[in-house]
């Protein structure tokens, strides 16, 4: 495949460079229309003084570097975001293409590379829309006004009456300019300013478009799309060996025989981390088998029990924060209901096992990844391999689907370790189905404890809530973050676990409601201590909230005796939540008072996720087996507000997909492990949803808000789907399954029988 | 040397016959269609066609492979030309991280060979060893129905089985 970094375009040459438009920021925090109040991107903390500026400079106001128009008309995009299989690139084309008058095509996008974007972060959170794409909006338009301003220099005529148009100026006598000649000469390095004229709405045509995603042909017909298809040359092929558990030490290993294997090249060791280098990739596998089974580890007893988690969980020492509360004077309740949900531990299981390229040539390390952050990966190898931070480059290249922090950096890491052990080589390495599973960070175990009273009127009057959680993110910059670096004979520790600060917060993410309850009080009990490693997965705490709340709200509503979709609506005051609600409703025949068949049900949920991205509200129905406990997924209805939706088949894609996968997660997913071994290593042991088990239709309904700021999407639905599915099960069968995944061995242990 | 026929051309391949078709696919041909995804048979992700029919192409030794007719994704059709069931996923937007979708394709490919108009619940059925993580499931199906006979169903139902 094409290498991303050639030529050496980097951003210092583009900025330097002749004849280059550039657009550098210093804009005050009312420029941007579509800027609305949000930290940053989740990057563990919160900055020491936030910036008053809007999208991505929150986390680096000194970017600089966004768009770039060449003399020869060449148009080059910059995000420091990547493309995660979530689209993101055809979505940021799509506005740079509106705001500039261009076609898509004429569009070069460079996505996350140290040496060539931007610093965005972690591409993370369902950010890259309102951080990344935001700015672009804005840049893209102001790099349009000046290019009408430097044709209205060259013909005379007053900016408002020229128009932009297929990459040229347009005069009202018909002639034209380039782009490219109207930068030809220009030494520009112009700081935008606090006003975009963007383009009208009633002007778009690209904008609002479900336009189809530019990386697609390739992934359909084997063209190079992945990491994993990187070929340069001289590549040679790494395999590590992994421990039989986690934290197991290398007692001893007899390396001989597999270094005189065919092809092999090297055994590399380094305190317990093992790794073996071959010219080919079978010869990589096979050399890398052979030195497992020569190999003596420890056998540390290190895991929990799992039949005892959320007892170990309980019991270990927690930070108590008090993130939200609200008092009113006490009212009489005629109603109150207790009740304790539980999440286990689940993986992201991406169906392409990490990989990674890397190349340390002249003390200088190159790194192709999928990892979701650039930058703090950067910092964390080059902390690993005591090398300056600019004597390592990280490019992203696509690999398979992500759904939070998984096994990419440590891939990475591993590649830049196998790198320096053969310098001048390219060297690849994938990890095999076991190393992913077994080692992975987890999506964390979850307790919460809701306290709900309700009035003689069936309105909630007093709401508690409590999560206990790991963090939610054990992502780099810390060198200690990455598994191998933690495996080294001058082993670094991981730093210690943090809690993601509200209001977009870790374990405690969308712990508040949305409802307007008179009285509540929400608590975080924030556990430091990890039994199995864990980190961010798609969603983050928000998986677990919303379905322990949207499952209370539906305990409530029944204690009440009111219709589900009437008790939320009664309680939310927020409109454009409303909407969504009332559109779900009406569009899945939601009626009060609809007779079923014995052992079908539906269920209703709605959150806005993070109580800052996109509202969704989600209604399903099932059928549940009582012999069995069984779930048949039958049809599931979702209505999204993303705020101006930029591609509304991208907004479909993500939300129908992430309906599917939270059935999956909800329904059969949990890693299952014992003190020695975690035993979930590949499909069989850790089963997903298969075709079979699809509902028959699903549907999303979008509310375009043309104008209004982009909501992050791409999480929305994973607590609400989880939420509609128990609540269909409970009102299919009567049994309130509290513990996710609700398999059919809980279920039909409540059925009983 | 192991002599293989694949997409129609025979090719001359210099790895142990014990060697996993998928390895020789991607790293000696160069073809980038069948993925790694478990090594073990249980995702699809490495799917081919030898002689018309589905195949784990990481279990299968390439020196039992002699003679059989081996079909990739880039059998089908090219990122510029597409085939005719490669343009439905590419129609039906029928992948998110995308990297299943060419064993997806190839699956799809051996059912539609023999049975043209296949139900949606043979769909389901012949689709089963494949697994999609992102959840593009539904328009999978869809694009598979759109490249069948059955096609003139497809636009009115999508998202729907």
């Amino acid at each position: 495949m094409t290498l991303p970094d050639c030529p050496a375009l980097t951003r210092r040459a583009a900025l330097a460079g002749a004849g280059a438009l550039v657009v550098s920021f210093s804009l005050a925090r009312s420029a941007f229309a579509q800027d609305q109040v949000q930290p940053p991107q989740n990057i563990g903390r919160e900055p020491k003084s936030p910036a008053p500026l809007p999208g991505s400079l929150k986390v680096d106001p000194n970017l600089d570097a966004w768009i770039r128009i060449g003399s020869d008309d060449s148009i080059t995009l910059f995000t420091g975001k990547a493309e995660l299989g979530q689209g993101i690139k055809t979505a940021l084309l799509q506005i740079a293409a509106e705001q500039l008058d261009v076609d898509m095509g004429r569009i070069t996008l460079v996505t996350a590379d140290t040496a060539r974007t931007v610093n965005e972060g972690f591409t993370a959170g369902s950010h890259s829309m309102q951080d990344s794409g935001t700015a672009i909006l804005h840049a893209s338009a102001q790099v349009r006004e000046m290019l009408l301003q430097l044709a209205s220099a060259r013909f005379a005529v007053a900016a408002q009456d020229l128009k932009a148009q297929d990459g040229k100026v347009v005069a009202p006598d018909g002639q034209s300019v380039r782009y490219g000649e109207l930068v030809v000469g220009s030494e520009l390095h112009i700081p935008a300013t606090p006003n975009s004229r963007l383009k009208p709405l009633d002007q778009r045509r690209i904008m609002g478009k479900p336009v189809r995603r530019v990386d697609i042909p390739n992934k359909v017909a084997g063209g190079p799309a992945y990491v994993q298809d990187l070929r340069l040359p001289g590549m040679v092929h790494g395999r590590v060996v992994r421990p039989p558990s986690p934290g197991a030490k290398l007692e001893a290993v007899d390396a001989g025989a597999v270094e005189r294997m065919p092809g092999v090249l090297k055994v590399a060791r380094d305190g317990d981390w093992l790794a073996v280098i071959a010219e080919k990739e079978w010869q990589a596998v096979t050399a890398m088998r052979a030195l497992a089974a020569a190999t003596r580890w420890s056998q540390p007893t290190a895991l929990p029990e799992k039949t005892r988690i959320f007892e170990t969980l309980a019991g270990l020492k927690a930070d108590t924060t008090t993130i939200n509360q609200k008092q009113a004077p006490p009212a009489a309740a005629v109603h109150t209901i207790e009740a304790e949900y539980r999440r286990n531990y689940q993986l992201h299981g991406s169906i392409g096992p990490s990989c990674a390229v890397a190349q340390m040539q002249d003390g200088a390390l190159t790194l192709w990844t999928h990892a979701q952050g650039m930058f703090p990966l950067r910092k964390a190898v080059a902390e690993m391999l005591s090398l300056p931070e600019d004597k390592v480059r990280c490019i992203h290249v696509e690999g398979s689907g992500c759904y939070g922090h998984n096994g990419a950096d440590d891939a990475a890491a591993d590649a830049a370790l196998l790198a320096r052990a053969m310098p001048g080589r390219p060297v690849r390495i994938q990890y095999m189905r076991e190393d992913e599973h077994r080692f992975e960070p987890y999506g964390p175990v979850m307790t919460s404890r809701g306290a709900v009273a309700l009035d003689g009127s069936g309105r909630i009057v007093d709401w508690r809530y409590e999560v206990r959680s790991n963090t939610h993110s054990t992502r780099p910059p810390g060198a200690g973050q990455l598994l191998s670096a933690q495996m080294l004979e001058k082993a670094f520790q991981p730093g210690p676990p943090q809690p993601l600060p509200q209001p977009e917060g870790g374990g405690d993410r969308n712990a508040i409601p949305l409802y307007d309850f008179p009285s509540q009080s929400i608590v975080h009990h924030f556990v430091p201590e990890m039994p199995l490693r864990v980190s961010a997965m798609r969603g983050l705490g928000a998986y677990h909230n919303v379905f322990a709340i949207e499952s209370l709200m539906d305990e409530a509503a029944a204690a009440a005796r009111e219709d589900p979709v009437a008790f939320r609506l009664k309680h939310l005051k927020d409109a454009r939540g409303r909407d969504v609600v009332q559109k779900a409703a009406e569009a899945f025949g939601w009626s009060a008072n609809a007779t079923r068949e014995s052992g079908r049900g539906r269920g209703f949920a709605f959150a806005r996720y993070k109580n800052l991205g996109a509202y969704a509200a989600v209604a399903m129905e099932v059928s549940v087996d009582r012999e069995t406990g069984g779930v048949r997924l039958l049809r599931a209805v979702a209505a999204v507000d993303s705020g101006e939706a930029v591609n509304p088949d991208g907004i479909r894609n993500q939300i129908e997909g992430g309906i599917i996968q939270s059935a999956s997660w909800s329904l059969y997913e949990e890693v299952q492990y014992e003190p020695r071994r975690i035993l979930s290593r590949d499909w069989s042991t850790y089963p997903i949803l298969r075709f079979p088990a699809l509902p028959r239709r699903v549907e999303v309904h979008i509310i375009d808000r043309p104008g209004q700021p982009f909501l992050g999407t791409g999480e929305a639905t994973q607590g609400p789907a989880a939420a509609a599915i128990g609540n269909a099960i409970a009102d299919a069968v009567g049994v309130r399954c509290r513990e996710l995944p609700m398999t059919a061995a809980r279920i039909k242990g409540l059925i009983g029988g | 040397m192991v002599e293989l026929k694949v997409n129609g051309a025979v090719r001359q391949v210099d790895a142990a016959p014990e060697t996993p078709l998928l390895y020789v696919l991607r790293e000696d041909l160069q073809l980038n269609g069948a993925k790694f995804g478990c090594g073990l048979g249980q995702c699809g992700a490495c799917t081919v066609a030898i002689d018309g029919a589905p195949a784990f192409s990481c279990l299968l030794p390439v020196g039992l492979l002699a003679g059989r007719e081996i079909t990739t994704v880039e059998g089908l059709g090219s990122p510029d030309k597409p085939g005719p069931l490669q343009q439905a996923f590419i129609d039906e937007q029928a992948a998110q991280c995308g990297y299943c979708i060419a064993g997806m394709v190839m699956r799809a490919h051996t059912l539609l060979a023999r049975n043209p108009s296949p139900t949606d619940d043979e769909i389901l059925e012949h689709m089963s060893p494949n697994l999609c993580r992102c959840g593009a499931h539904m328009r999978i199906v869809a694009a598979i129905r759109r490249a069948s006979s059955r096609k003139e169903a497809s636009r009115s139902q999508r998202g729907a089985l």
